[in-house]
């Protein structure tokens, strides 16, 4: 398919809408009270899932290029970051402010014994970094350091598992899909890593 | 009959009325029956089939959740571990005839068909605070009858330290036990002096009419100053025991689960505290519910765990 700048912009504006959709959706229905019995863990989880989701959307960028040698997606892999950190972002907020009611007692009482809290704070923290650094200028300005610090990705990925693996009471059906989906994205890399790695020495070695 | 008065959780405790005004339709039928609940033997207009059951002693002067929150948002992993799921995959479950298999160490052993224990032991409403493990709460008019009552007829004898219960084994209609997710049937035990405890109900109904099968259908557990999952569903084995029983969750993970699983702000689930509840049938903006040792239940049952370390026996 080609695409001419137009149709770039109006494809860009489409999946950035497409991405907005959970957030509305889940909105409207807690405005509209349609969230169960328990509507703060409903948009607490359902944040907290497309967090996930579009991290793992971000993730597959890569290897959908390295196997397929398609590389237009990649010019969606920051939109697909912004949007996961968007989501862990509404995610968090729900917790301090409609869970904990933003009382700084409550989260003294609950965060600091909740390994899954923490993990989950640890995973937030891994992003900041992330989001900041995420516009073309700064990308300019750091380099190949904006490469490096960007592989804090892979690592937000694995604590974002704990994270899920941590929390759940008994079926680990849900933490279990999402490894093998960062399983997988995460392997491929490690394959192309290593037989780049070997073909090196090969030469090198001629 | 003499209505005992529950001063440690009474009408300073009462969920704000305006908790459940803002919410859905059916909030209003809540309402309505708290406010029944609130005049003891004042006419409540009520249809179900357990319409005309007496106001019990205990019963906490509470507004009470919505029947839908309660009636949707369950845990029952004999059929799924989704508590939505659960309640459609529960309406495949038949409960009529159902019997209780009654054995162990007492004098009258057997099998009993649940429409002659109901026959021996009438019900009567209670309203209980309800309290889950995993950190949310619920106040639920249940329908039934003091558990020790009914052990009582069966003559256990003083070798009897411990009741146990068991839950149907049947994974054609219980979906969730083709899986391993827990060590099927499922299994809970009280120690003898706390099924005895008059706050101990054998449950069959709620709102005033039939426990629907998600809630646990046809006859539950009821221990309102313990986690939920000590409050065992569909009960069909009783058995009177000299030692204490291995029980699901304790087996599952016996250092998150203790046997004893007494409500308790001070002892924090290993990964999670217990300090505060989410009270079911709120606004989004509703504030958690600072959580009571023995769930508010204190004056009544503190004494069965005196001199005990409640760190240690959680």
């Amino acid at each position: 398919m080609q695409l001419d700048k137009k149709g770039w912009a109006v494809l860009k504006m489409a999946v950035f809408l497409l991405g907005l959709a959970p957030f509305l959706l889940l909105t409207d229905d807690a405005v509209n009270d349609r969230l169960g019995a328990n509507p703060i863990e409903a948009l607490h989880f359902g944040f907290g899932d497309w967090a996930l989701r579009f991290l793992c959307i971000g993730l597959a960028l890569t290897p959908i290029k390295t196997l397929t040698g398609q590389n237009k997606p990649m010019r969606f892999r920051r939109m697909m970051g912004l949007f996961a950190f968007f989501y862990a972002t509404l995610h968090l907020l729900v917790f301090i402010v409609l869970d904990l009611s933003l009382s700084w007692q409550a989260l003294k009482d609950e965060v600091p014994k909740s390994p899954y809290l923490l993990m989950g704070l640890l995973t937030y923290l891994l992003l900041i970094p992330l989001a900041l650094t995420s516009t073309k200028n700064m990308q300019k300005r750091l380099g190949r350091s904006w490469i490096k610090l960007h592989k804090v990705v892979y690592a937000a990925g694995l604590t974002a598992l704990v994270h899920y693996f941590w929390l759940v009471k008994k079926d680990y059906t849900g933490p279990l899909i999402y490894a093998g989906v960062i399983g997988v994205l995460l392997g491929i890399r490690v394959v192309v890593y290593y037989r780049k790695k070997v073909k090196l020495l090969y030469f090198e070695s001629r | 009959m003499l209505i005992k008065t529950h001063a440690n959780i009474l009408s300073s405790e009462i969920t704000e009325r305006a908790v459940f005004e803002s919410r859905r339709e059916f909030i209003k039928a809540a309402t309505v029956l708290s406010a029944g609940a609130l005049l003891p033997g004042s006419g409540q207009a009520k249809t179900g089939s357990y319409a005309d059951a007496p106001v019990g002693p205990y019963s906490a002067k509470l507004a009470v959740t919505g029947r839908e929150d309660v009636a949707n948002y369950t845990n029952y992993y004999e059929f799924s571990t989704n508590k939505q799921d659960s309640t459609v995959l529960a309406k495949a479950l038949k409960t009529k005839p159902w019997t209780v298999e009654v054995s162990g160490e007492a004098e009258n052993p057997g099998v009993y068909n649940l429409e002659d224990i109901l026959k021996d032991n009438p019900v009567q409403e209670r309203i209980y605070r309800f309290r889950c493990v995993e950190a949310w709460s619920m106040v639920v008019p249940w329908i039934g009858f003091p558990l020790g009552d009914m052990l009582k007829r069966f003559k256990p004898s003083s070798k009897a330290k411990f009741v146990e219960f068991t839950t149907l084994y049947n994974p054609e209609i219980m979906v969730g036990q083709r899986s391993g997710v827990l060590a099927w049937p499922y299994v809970e035990a009280l120690r003898i002096d706390e099924a005895m405890h008059p706050l101990t109900l054998l449950v069959t109904g709620m709102y005033g009419d039939e426990l629907p099968n998600q809630n646990g259908a046809p006859l539950r557990l009821m221990v309102p100053w313990k986690y939920g999952f000590k409050s065992i569903k569909a009960i069909v084995k009783i058995r009177f025991s000299e030692t204490m029983p291995e029980t699901a969750w304790h087996k599952s993970a016996p250092n998150e689960y203790g046997f004893y699983a007494n409500v308790n702000p001070e002892v924090p689930h290993p990964r999670w505290s217990q300090s505060r509840e989410r009270v079911i049938g709120g606004s989004i903006f509703t504030p958690k519910r600072e959580t009571e040792k023995f769930n508010g239940y204190g004056n009544e049952v503190a004494a069965l765990y005196s001199g005990m370390d409640l760190t240690r026996y959680f």
